[in-house]
């Protein structure tokens, strides 16, 4: 950072050294030279740094490794990682005192070579740092095209931050493709999509009969839908008349005080809606089963769905806000010069001519209804049945996922790896919806253009 | 005309079916008024409910039950030998002091049972505060000072009513409530800042338990999320509104990031396990992996913000900087970025306002696990306030409930201070062109 | 400026027009800022009478002081330049000017006798008695058939299936475009080309049966071989409705109406005869505007 700072300073005394009365005039200005050295002087040596903390571990760690009696580096892969947290622990200083003589060797090992490699990377990168402004130091001429170099470079730039969502993209894909690939071998891939019971916690008891535990992710579909399905149900009317309402009743006044309410509701974040579906919702729905004679079970699909929906209320009310605004006022113009009332030009013309954005719209609710976690994982049951009673104890996808991740995780086992299925699963469905209902609230956009 | 006689009297008749059928037609515009205007009261009251049963379940957690007592600090209790040394003070028995203090308050318990469930009555940290005091002040042993003792959560509980009506109470419970009447009428028992709440971090002991850790976690998280994404967002808007061409690639990376706004949280955080844990060795639990998770899923809505807000910006004002000789980098960065500051700011602290509430992504890294200690960096094992309401709504203690309230408040605080901001911004630098 | 009712010439008490236009008839036009309107605005059998009419947008005023009668089954035309407020006032006729927000109306505006913009009045039946055809056609994204039938269908004007096909049918005849898309009516009518879906607008303007139809430069948005057909049609229509056209093509003017008023800066200039507008305008202004001289 600082060798950066004297980079510049540096290019740009430089710089202004060229200028004299006779000489040839400078291509740009003085200041871009200071920052082409300082590029050179920076870029170079942070990506040494980079690459050399990516490295870092792994060599120290096999060098304490290396530091153990052989015996005890035989064991299997997990082990070795148990043994390479402990001795991380114990060169981090904390049960110093109960750690056997062996460990104790390998940390300060580890330590040891830590400040090593700390010290070979200071000295690494300032030498690349100054090799770097040298270099650029030399090719400071008046003919020489700063501006354009350092532009370039910083375009460069932008365009790998703009690659960066593609590369995200990527990595999603990448990672949870090939766990799942894993996992496939383990678990055959049509007992996976097609099998109709979902156990996974037998697998834990790996001594047992049966310890092959069932993956059949049909429940787990099948109750992410029905909550998803009462949730459009809560949301899909109210979030559309609402918008009607804001849209075409309400004046102005009411407007700008009842559109920023429901969009706080889109603010709230969703663990206080688990929260309050958990403590508030689900207990009520129950104890109103119960007093008309239901057996509701606590963990209902109904309460989960409720409140994904109210959550979901103003994203639908907002995209069809945004899909009736978008219906030309001469539509309506023409309804009402034949003698419509306002809500028969709304039922009969704007509606259907905001239906394809609209369906889009609700699509796009749908998936994020599919996505929804800390609602399902703090409301919905664990169970999974196959049932589509609303009544009834449900589990999701994501509540699945969660609870095979959180907590403590082998990871090879199927059960972590079946998250990841369940992942693939997950972001299979959400992008599709998403690319449909993208594609048709496009081609809405334009048809009104 | 015939024509036009036969026309008169369709006119006419057209004119009555249209006066009758008036009636029916406007009972349906009412019909139809009214649904969406219950439909909107349907969802604010939803609103008011979940703000009503939030804040009056948690208002009570910034306040804590005390009880006075008279504790005499006993040098025999302390520091028998009389060394008066610091490992001496720290090593007395200090239970035993407000132990005696309470027992001489109700002299006639006796009974062994009766006898724990008093000694119940103070919370577990009486000890270690009369021990603070001593070591401050080592001058107060011998004499007898009346303190303010925090009582156990189940005591606060029963002092706030939350446990229901005294019929519904356990038989331990029923004499805890006479004990605490009888205290009250002596008024020992007061309620004061819960100052635990706001300091400590978390603990398996409601009293003791506090969101400090939890909220450190969260500005180490942001403070990451927001150093990446601010920057980066903006730049690749930049690069997308302004220098790319359009062709397959742009359109690609546009499809994408729409794409990726739309993904839900957890697959990130799927990304974040299998990535910088497993990949990259990162450390579990930390800031740093989940500031980077959330990174990676804020990154669209900044990068879309940051376009309209570019895009917003009229054509003259770059037609005007290049007509007088300056690049297009220049241009960009001289004249445009300035002008859509305000616009892409906005948009960002709205989506780090997402960030911030956002809890899925990061319990599949490891931030859900149960840390005490108060995190002291980027890399030190934390959780974050969402995923610490997450964790104190699955405790089975009443005293939880108004915990996690408690933190759902102070979480909504945090986030309508910054949309505050955002509305601010957009309102102070809005601009009509 | 004040006015009285019944008073059809301006007065020669006007300080800007010495003389009384009725004796100057041709040579002698009445001074540019003359306020009053010159010409007859009342007429013997009105289905529409307009007393002091003015329409403000929030603060703006848009149209003011305009009196105008609109007789049974003839072809009024609105001419002006631009901004003159000749669809403002056009849209006051049926109300559309309700569906603006903070748009107002003053005056007083009486249909057979019954003020429109009464208290108790509805709107429905209003806008069911008098239609309006727009100036860029606006048929609904629904097939040719139901945008016909849309009308009937919400007035409650028919019920059997049979009637509503003889209602369309006649509909589409009378608007000329039966022939061209008899064939294909389950086709959405956003699918026409301009003229026919302008033609297909005005069907749906009269199936509801309508004593009134305005329209707004209902030709604008058309070329001129589908022009000359609406105007064939509007000259057809005359006969069954009463029709108050805005246009800023002079001949089509002369061709299809026969009173022709003539709007400036928000007032209505001058009223009268189509012929003796475009022959002998009274005011300097319409003269301009005629002639092509505005300006
Ligand atoms: N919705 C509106 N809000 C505010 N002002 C308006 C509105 N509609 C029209 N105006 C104003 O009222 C005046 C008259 O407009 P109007 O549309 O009636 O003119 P016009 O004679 O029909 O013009 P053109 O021949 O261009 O159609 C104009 O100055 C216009 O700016
Ligand atoms: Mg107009």
């Amino acid at each position: 950072m600082l060798l950066g700072v004297a980079a510049y300073h540096l290019g740009s005394r430089r710089a202004r050294g060229l200028i004299k009365p006779d000489g040839p005039r400078l291509h740009s200005l003085p200041g871009f030279y200071g920052y082409y050295l300082a590029l050179w002087a920076t870029l170079p040596a942070m990506m040494v740094i980079l690459l050399w903390l990516l490295g870092e571990g792994q060599i120290i760690t096999a060098g304490a490794l290396a530091a153990l009696p052989a015996e005890m580096t035989q064991g299997d892969v997990n082990q070795l990682s148990l043994l390479v947290n402990d001795i991380r622990n114990v060169a981090a200083g904390s049960g110093y005192e109960q750690a056997d003589t062996v460990i104790k060797s390998a940390a300060e090992r580890y330590l040891q070579l830590e400040r090593q490699s700390n010290l070979l990377l200071t000295v690494l990168s300032l030498c690349v740092s100054l090799g770097g402004a040298l270099h650029a130091q030399r090719r400071i001429t008046p003919e020489f095209r700063a501006r354009n170099q350092v532009e370039k470079i910083l375009t460069f730039g932008l365009t790998g931050c703009a690659l960066l969502a593609i590369l995200t993209t990527v990595g999603i894909v990448l990672s949870v493709l090939i766990e799942s690939i894993r996992f496939f071998q383990m678990v055959p891939i049509t007992d996976f999509l097609f099998g109709l019971k979902w156990s996974p916690q037998i697998a834990m008891r790996s001594d047992q009969v049966g310890s092959s535990g069932a993956f059949g992710a049909i429940p787990l579909l099948t109750g992410t839908l029905l909550i998803s399905m009462v949730a459009m149900i809560v949301a899909v009317p109210i979030g559309l008349l609402s918008a009607i309402y804001l849209s075409e009743y309400a004046g102005p006044r009411f407007r700008s005080t009842a559109k920023p309410l429901l969009e706080i509701l889109a603010g709230i974040p969703t663990v206080v809606y688990g929260f309050f579906a958990a403590l508030v919702v689900a207990p009520f729905i129950r104890e109103l089963g119960s007093s008309i004679g239901l057996d509701v079970s606590s963990e209902s699909a109904l309460a989960a769905g409720l409140v994904m929906g109210i959550m979901i209320i103003p994203f639908v009310c907002s995209l069809s806000d945004d899909f009736i605004n978008a219906v030309p006022q001469s539509l309506r113009d023409g309804a009402y010069a034949l003698g419509a009332t306002q809500s028969e030009t709304i039922r009969q013309v704007i509606m259907p001519a905001a239906l394809p954005g609209v369906v889009g719209g609700i699509l796009l609710a749908i998936s994020r209804a599919i996505g929804e976690t800390m609602i399902v994982v703090m409301a919905a049951g664990l169970s999974a049945n196959l049932t589509f009673n609303p009544l009834a104890a449900v589990t999701t996808v994501t509540t699945q996922i969660v609870t095979l991740l959180v907590g403590d995780q082998e990871f090879d086992s199927p059960k972590t790896l079946a998250a990841f299925a369940l992942g693939l699963v997950l972001f299979l469905l959400t992008l599709a919806l998403n690319i449909l209902a993208l594609r048709i609230v496009r081609k809405y956009r334009e048809q009104y253009e | 005309m015939s024509d036009s006689s036969t026309q008169k009297t369709a006119n006419a008749r057209s004119h009555d079916i249209v006066m009758a059928g008036l009636g029916k037609r406007r009972r349906a515009e009412r019909r139809f008024r009214a649904y969406g205007l219950v439909s909107i009261m349907a969802a604010l009251v939803f609103l008011v409910l979940l703000f009503t049963s939030i804040v009056s379940k948690g208002y009570s957690a910034f306040l804590y039950t005390n009880l006075a007592l008279d504790i005499t600090f006993d040098p025999q209790m302390i520091d028998p030998e009389g060394a008066r040394s610091p490992e001496a003070l720290a090593s007395g028995d200090y239970d035993a002091l407000w132990k005696s203090a309470i027992y001489k308050l109700f002299p006639d318990v006796t009974e062994r049972q009766k006898k724990r469930a008093l000694t119940g009555f103070v919370g577990s940290s009486a000890g270690q505060r009369l021990r603070a005091m001593v070591k401050a002040d080592p001058s107060l042993i011998g004499s007898t000072q009346q303190v303010w003792l925090p009582v156990d959560d189940t005591i606060d509980m029963l002092a706030k009513g939350n446990l229901g009506d005294a019929a519904e109470l356990s038989d331990k419970n029923k004499d805890s409530l006479i004990w605490l009447t009888e205290l009250q009428n002596q008024s020992r028992i007061r309620k004061a800042i819960n100052k635990e709440f706001f300091m400590n971090g978390d603990s398996r002991e409601p009293e003791a338990a506090g969101i400090w850790g939890a909220v450190l976690g969260s500005a180490f998280t942001l403070l990451v999320t927001i150093g990446l994404s601010l920057p980066i967002g903006i730049a690749a808007a930049i690069y997308l509104e302004e220098f790319a061409s359009r062709n397959r690639w742009t359109d690609l990376i546009e499809v994408n990031i729409n794409n990726l706004a739309a993904v839900p949280s957890i697959v990130f955080g799927l990304l974040g396990l299998a990535v910088f844990i497993n990949l990259f060795g990162l450390p579990r639990s930390s800031p740093l992996v989940g500031g980077l998770v959330l990174t990676l899923m804020t990154l669209p809505v900044i990068i879309i913000a940051g376009r309209s807000a570019l895009k917003s910006v009229p054509p003259s004002v770059r037609e005007a900087a290049l007509g007088i000789g300056a690049s297009p980098v220049q241009m960009v960065f001289h004249h445009v970025l300035p002008l859509a500051m305000p616009g892409m700011l906005t948009g960002a602290i709205i989506g780090t306002a997402r960030a911030l509430g956002e809890s899925a992504p990061l319990l599949m890294i490891g931030m859900v696990a149960f840390i005490v200690d108060v995190p002291t960096g980027l890399t030190s094992p934390a959780t974050v306030l969402p995923v610490q309401i997450y964790l104190w709504a699955d405790s089975p203690e009443r005293a939880f409930v108004e915990r996690t309230s408690a933190a759902i408040m102070v979480l909504l605080v945090f986030l309508v201070m910054m949309n505050g901001l955002a509305v601010y911004l957009r309102k102070r630098y809005e601009r009509r062109w | 400026m004040s006015h009285s009712t019944g008073q059809h010439y301006v007065g020669s008490h006007d300080r800007a027009s010495p003389m009384n236009p009725r004796e100057t008839t041709t040579t002698v036009k009445v001074d540019r800022d003359h306020r009053v309107t010159i010409g007859e605005y009342t007429s013997p059998n009105a289905r529409i009478r307009c007393r002091d009419v003015g329409v403000f947008y929030g603060e703006k005023q848009a149209v003011q002081e305009i009196n105008l009668d609109i007789g049974k089954h003839q072809v009024i035309a609105l001419i002006g330049p631009s901004g003159c407020g000749k669809s403002t006032f056009l849209r006051c006729l049926n109300r559309m000017n309700d569906t603006i927000p903070d748009c107002r109306v003053t005056g007083e505006i009486t249909m057979d006798g019954q003020p429109i913009y009464g208290e108790d009045v509805d709107v429905v039946p209003l806008r069911a008695q008098v239609g309006m055809v727009f100036q860029k056609p606006n048929p609904f994204p629904k097939s040719i058939f139901e945008n016909v039938a849309y009308g009937p269908r919400i007035h409650g004007l028919v019920h059997v299936k049979s009637d509503m096909e003889e209602i369309v049918e006649k509909s589409l005849r009378r608007a000329g475009l039966w022939d061209e898309v008899k064939d294909r009516l389950a086709q959405p009518g956003t699918g026409l080309s301009g003229g026919q879906q302008q033609r297909l607008c005005i069907a749906r303007t009269i199936a509801v049966n309508p004593e009134v139809i305005l329209m707004d430069e209902p030709c604008s948005a058309l070329d001129p071989i589908a022009t000359a057909k609406i105007e064939q049609l509007i000259d057809e229509l005359r006969t069954l409705y009463t029709i108050v056209i805005v246009t800023h093509s002079m001949q089509q003017a002369a061709r299809v109406s026969q009173r022709t008023a003539y709007f400036h800066l928000g007032r209505l200039i001058e009223v009268g005869e189509t012929a003796q507008v475009f022959t002998n305008p009274q005011h300097q202004l319409t003269e301009d505007y005629i002639t092509g001289r505005f300006g």
